[in-house]
């Protein structure tokens, strides 16, 4: 098929990035570290790039977070506020006793308290460590016994039903509520009251500790990526370039900051272009969004393909019927965005998606689609000027560089830019398997174009993406292996048109146990309680036997293939044809 | 009426057989109340569109939150 290219005309107003080719060529980090203040006292915080900085070049009155609440409430957080609150935020935790390098677990909706905690925690040089509110326990207790929870913010609600089960694994762990307090629990409202509203960011090394976000891999527990404060380096000058973010704009990202998008491009990256950031708390509706667009005169917006195939769902009637003229540039990220998609997003909103790549290990936008750039749909871009990606043949612990267009191959990017993970929390075996030399090998299976586009294929190992989330399938299998009618779980992903992928189960019943639609509902129900309903599978299915390999792993990929009705592959691993 | 609400309860507990259908309080959003998420929202409302004939447009997503919406909109559109 003829790649199709969606030509830019004139831009109504000149992209921070004009030309990417002669950008690519002259930029070095240096530049982009000069987009940043720095402290006044030394070192980098984000936080002070976020938020303090804008407030002492005069910018403090302009609208920082507009959260817009379930019911229909609105509250304006302007960065001099913000400002204020996080250092409140920040006097908090210093109260509580929490010094820096301590972990700051956050499990919460999108609540204006959750923002200026993420700031406030940076400021206080602790770690913000997001979860998402979807969980269910185990992965809750799990992440927090990984990363050595200090404290975990959270509602009254969530602790209730997500927390109160397993905090006696967590003697030493001070609860603050947001909403109030509870047996046990502080509450945020007293401490904020109690607090001052000057909070001295002091010296930040720039490889301080930040950020942890965990993420799956295909075997073993999730992993704690860690990022530091020089990646605001990255995150400030993606945002410009890769968003084209402007101090006027009104930009939304969809995302939670319970993954990584949602807080590297939901609080990072817009606050540090200055802009006002739209915060949704509500879960996605598609007539609500299009009423956001329009209200709010959303000028940049960042969202997800699996949001953008329900849009879609909806035709073109919406979008004309809402006035969307304020919105500039639309981009979208979390698995490759199919080329239908982009061009109906041209069609109808007369003007593309722009799709990017990057993931929680590189902290920032590594490739992307630009407002200058002409769109290949279907394409994730080029790279951003400072970062060099290319398409690998690995070999055991060797890898080569394939400069040949259109080879399918493993999509890396060369060690050093600034928003790259610096570990995985207690496993550094893990994180040194990541990298062939000097390249970061990033687990999906790419080609380039001979014009340097970069073209996502699928991934080389078993992990799953739903809804842009990756799903490890070895949390799965070990929650599934816990109902005590279980023997053994395999667990893939099946394509799915809105999510892309879901999470299906294979299940091998104990002897005794006969496969019946009510087991499966009580599995099923074991599951859910257990994962939450972003992890726990959507589909269980039973086989009397998981195909394994001689020494006893079950052959997801083996599964996978005969679910699809996919070439089965090498077969010699296999322990005995089924 | 309370057939029919049993029978959308129903269709609730095969994507979320966890939920306990006595503690469902009708006039609350399922997502509020309840751990599902909006894929499991999306998949209750294609289950109740397929068990009652209906066409249900994303656009009236909306208007399923609760319990006691969803029976009104079957209600309002079966013939």
């Amino acid at each position: 098929m003829a790649v199709q290219r969606i030509q830019k005309s004139a831009p109504r107003l000149p992209p921070n990035l004009p030309d990417w080719v002669s950008a690519y060529e002259a930029f070095n980090w240096d530049n982009a570290r000069a987009l940043i203040d720095g402290l006044p006292c030394g070192g980098i915080n984000i936080a002070h790039e976020a938020v303090d900085r804008h407030v002492a070049h005069g910018r403090g009155d302009h609208v920082a977070i507009r959260w817009l609440g379930k019911t229909g409430e609105t509250v304006d957080l302007s960065y001099a506020e913000l400002a204020r609150r996080s250092a409140r935020f920040a006097n908090v935790l210093r109260n509580l006793g929490l010094q820096p390098g301590d972990k700051v677990f956050c499990l919460s909706g999108r609540l204006p308290e959750l923002y200026v905690a993420a700031l406030g925690t940076l400021k206080a040089q602790c770690v913000f460590a997001p979860l998402f509110s979807a969980f269910g326990p185990e992965p809750i207790a799990q992440r927090m016994r990984l990363g050595g929870a200090n404290l975990l913010l959270t509602t009254q609600a969530l602790l209730k039903r997500k927390v109160a089960g397993v905090l006696d694994q967590f003697p030493g762990l001070k609860v603050l509520l947001v909403d109030g307090a509870a047996e046990g629990a502080i509450s945020l409202p007293a401490e904020m009251e109690r607090a001052s509203d000057h909070f001295t960011i002091a010296p930040t090394d720039p490889e301080t500790l930040a950020l942890l976000h965990f993420t799956s891999g295909t075997t073993g527990t999730p992993k704690g990526a860690m990022h530091v404060h020089e990646a605001v380096v990255a995150h400030n000058y993606s945002g410009r370039v890769a968003l084209d973010l402007h101090p006027l704009d009104i930009y939304w990202c969809t995302a939670d900051p319970g993954w990584v998008t949602g807080t590297s491009y939901g609080i990072i990256a817009p606050l540090c272009n200055g802009v006002t950031s739209i915060v949704d708390e509500a879960e996605f509706d598609a007539t609500r969004w299009y009423e956001i667009l329009e209200r709010q005169k959303v000028s940049v917006w960042y969202t997800a393909p699996t949001a953008i195939r329900r849009l879609m769902k909806l035709g073109a009637e919406p979008v004309k019927a809402h006035d969307l003229s304020a919105l500039r540039y639309m981009a979208s990220v979390g698995e490759p965005l199919n080329p239908e998609a982009v061009r109906w997003g041209n069609e109808v909103f007369g003007k593309p998606f722009h799709d990017n790549w990057w993931q929680t290990e590189t902290g920032a936008i590594m490739i992307s689609n630009y407002a200058s750039m002409d769109v290949k749909p279907g394409s994730m871009g080029r790279p951003l000027p400072g970062i060099e990606a290319a398409i690998l043949h690995v070999e055991g612990d060797t890898a080569r560089v394939i400069e040949q267009p259109g080879v399918q191959g493993e999509l890396a990017i060369r060690r050093g830019w600034p928003s790259m993970f610096r570990g995985y929390l207690g496993a550094e075996e893990r994180y040194r398997k990541c990298f062939k030399g000097d390249w970061y090998v990033s687990g999906d299976l790419a080609k380039r174009d001979e014009e340097g586009y970069f073209w996502f294929v699928g991934r080389s190992d078993d992990v799953i993406k739903s809804a842009g989330h990756l799903i490890g399938p070895f949390e799965v299998e070990s929650a599934l292996v816990e109902h005590p009618a279980v023997n053994e779980a395999g667990v893939i992903g099946i394509p799915e048109e809105t999510a892309g992928e879901i999470v299906k189960a294979f299940v091998a019943l104990k002897a005794g146990y006969a496969p019946s639609e009510e087991l499966k509902l009580e599995i099923l129900a074991h599951a859910r309680k257990q994962l939450g309903p972003a992890v726990a599978p959507r589909e269980i299915e039973f086989r009397d036997e998981l195909p394994k390999t001689k020494s006893g792993k079950i052959m997801r990929r083996l599964l996978k293939a005969r679910e699809l009705g996919l070439p089965e592959g090498d077969l010699s691993t296999l322990e005995k044809s089924e | 009426m309370s057939e029919l609400k049993d029978t959308i309860v129903g269709l609730l507990l095969k994507i979320a057989p966890e939920v306990d259908a006595a503690e469902i309080k009708p006039d609350v959003d399922l997502r509020d109340q309840l751990d599902i998420d909006s894929m499991d929202h999306l998949n209750f409302v294609i289950a109740m569109a397929k068990q009652f004939g209906l066409e249900i447009p994303e656009k009236d997503y909306p208007r399923l939150t609760t319990l006691d919406d969803c029976v009104a909109y079957v209600q309002s559109h079966r013939h």
